[in-house]
């Protein structure tokens, strides 16, 4: 098994892989805690406008797709906070928009079922140099932001009112969070794919949550959690040759289910 | 007289709907104030205007002679029980010390620990410490509540119905430590409620809340029959509302 660490490939999609389940995992725990992966599911959707854009014009589907889901990601943070209309209802318009542009944009190619199909189910074999050091840059920005913010968005997780009420700046730092919930979404397409980038974003988190006690441990519980799963997941795809994101999503549901059962017969008993 | 609170025509619109109308009260420093209403009058909205999560629409609010956001470090807050995510991963300590450090705990120095414990030890709370919040009945999670609040040693301490969803017993146990936390340390105190007889047997000022002032001044002649009726009955009819003074002032 191990080598299959001599090819490059493999090189690439490990340490991208590691780096981006370490943000995906990290974001998950306040996706999940605040109750919003309908959100990750809406950025993943509008993240498939962004890729077909990007498929269409010859351009680096991350780059065409980032900017695509960081507008749905702010519109959806900014309409929460004006409109009177529901979060889950604006992000079911938004993403629906983004996902008909998509699909109007992947009809305008020709050729297109190779390229789209690696970006909707995840694909090793498409992680490429910019792609690792996307994730470089993606794993710094999520490690300041940790340091930076962790303290700020636990708080506000627990009591958005009492956080406001303290005089924390909520608002500017559910933007951030957005944010970051965006791009890490974008970047972890390739590996993950489109369709099953939400269970990427939510599962860690539910996991750390069945078995932590405090919302720190729930952090790491989350990362280390997300790390592992996405290693074994690239050797599994690698060696039966399946799409890395379901074999990844596969593995995570198993622990998931498998904690979820155990922790009912703990309580039960 | 120093004044902890003053409210100077206060109106606050919410989505086109006029909360509050034409507040205008002064609370002087170390009194503890009740305010009473019936659901939707305005009592949350008040305390959180105060706190300076809502804007008024209308008028103006002075803590300690200055604007909200200026005194906010000395305001402290107590939200509903029921509003507690029970989902959250956390232990009371934690809790206590985010009222300390106005953010969440990531680690917990030895000090923080020492300050939080006695806090709690006040409370008679700090076998609570290190319980998950969601293991907590209503009447603990009031304490810990409440030890978060006092660990900053607040000038004004702000309760949204410390006692709905509590028993009885704590119920009376909290109000007694509210009211001696007031009496012994001069902090200013305001609690929503709906419990005209805590009120009345805790409190030293009443303002009677139905979306406009109905009564402001002291607890032991707020409650007359005419009062309550203005308060709690819809336009028109009184529901034949009765607070009972003699009974309670007999028993």
């Amino acid at each position: 098994m191990l080598e299959m660490l001599q090819f490059p490939f493999i090189q690439r999609a490990l340490v991208a892989g590691i780096l981006i389940s370490t943000s995906a995992s990290f974001y998950s725990i306040f996706v999940v805690q605040r109750r919003i992966s309908y959100i990750g599911s809406g950025l993943a959707h509008a993240a498939f406008g962004g890729v077909a854009l990007g498929l269409l014009l010859g351009f680096s589907p991350v780059l065409t797709a980032i900017p695509f889901t960081l507008i749905v990601g702010i519109l959806t943070v900014y309409l929460q906070e004006k409109s009177k209309i529901s979060a889950d209802s604006i992000i079911g318009i938004l993403y629906s928009i983004s996902v008909a542009l998509g699909i109007i944009f992947l009809a305008l190619k020709e050729n297109y079922t190779a390229d789209a199909y690696n970006y909707l189910f995840g694909s090793i074999l498409t992680v490429n140099t910019d792609d690792v050091y996307i994730s470089i840059v993606l794993f710094f920005i999520t490690v300041f932001v940790f340091l930076m913010l962790w303290k700020n968005w636990a708080y506000a997780t627990f009591d958005r009112e009492m956080a406001k009420a303290d005089r924390l700046p909520v608002l500017r730092d559910d933007y951030i969070l957005m944010i970051m919930t965006s791009i890490t979404i974008v970047v972890a397409i390739k590996i993950v794919g489109v369709i099953l980038i939400t269970a990427y974003v939510v599962i860690p988190g539910s996991f750390s949550r069945l078995i932590s006690n405090k919302f720190r441990d729930m952090t790491f519980v989350s990362i280390a959690f997300g790390i592992l799963t996405s290693i074994i997941g690239l050797f599994v795809s690698y060696e039966l040759d399946l799409p890395s994101g379901a074999v990844i999503i596969v593995i995570q549901s198993i622990i998931f289910g498998f904690t979820l059962v155990l922790n009912k017969f703990r309580f039960n008993s | 007289m120093d004044v902890a609170l003053k409210v100077d025509s206060l109106s606050v619109y919410l989505n086109k709907l006029h909360i509050l109308r034409d507040l205008s009260f002064e609370l002087p420093v170390g009194e503890y104030m009740a305010i009473v209403g019936p659901n939707g009058s305005g009592k949350t909205t008040l305390l959180k205007t105060v706190l300076g999560l809502i804007s008024a629409t209308d008028g103006r609010i002075k803590v300690f002679g200055n604007d909200i956001s200026e005194h906010n470090s000395k305001i402290s807050y107590v939200p509903q029980v029921k509003t507690l995510d029970r989902t959250f991963p956390a232990q009371s300590i934690e809790l206590v010390l985010s009222g300390l450090n106005k953010k969440w705990s990531f680690s917990i120095s030895k000090t923080e620990k020492k300050l939080a414990y006695e806090m709690l030890e006040k409370l008679s709370a700090s076998h609570l410490a290190d319980k998950q919040l969601n293991k907590l009945s209503g009447g603990e999670l009031q304490r810990v509540y409440l030890a978060r609040c006092l660990i900053t040693n607040p000038s004004i301490l702000l309760l949204d119905e410390p006692a709905t969803g509590i028993d009885l017993v704590c119920e009376k146990s909290v109000n007694h430590i509210i009211a001696e936390y007031n009496k012994n340390f001069n902090t200013t105190i305001i609690m929503v409620t709906h419990d005209w007889s805590a009120a009345y047997h805790h409190t030293s000022y009443t303002l009677l809340l139905n979306k406009q002032q109905v009564y402001f001044g002291p607890s032991d002649k707020a409650f007359t029959d005419l009062n309550l009726q203005r308060t709690f009955s819809h336009m028109g009819h009184d529901h034949g509302i009765k607070f009972g003074l003699k009974e309670i002032s007999n028993a």
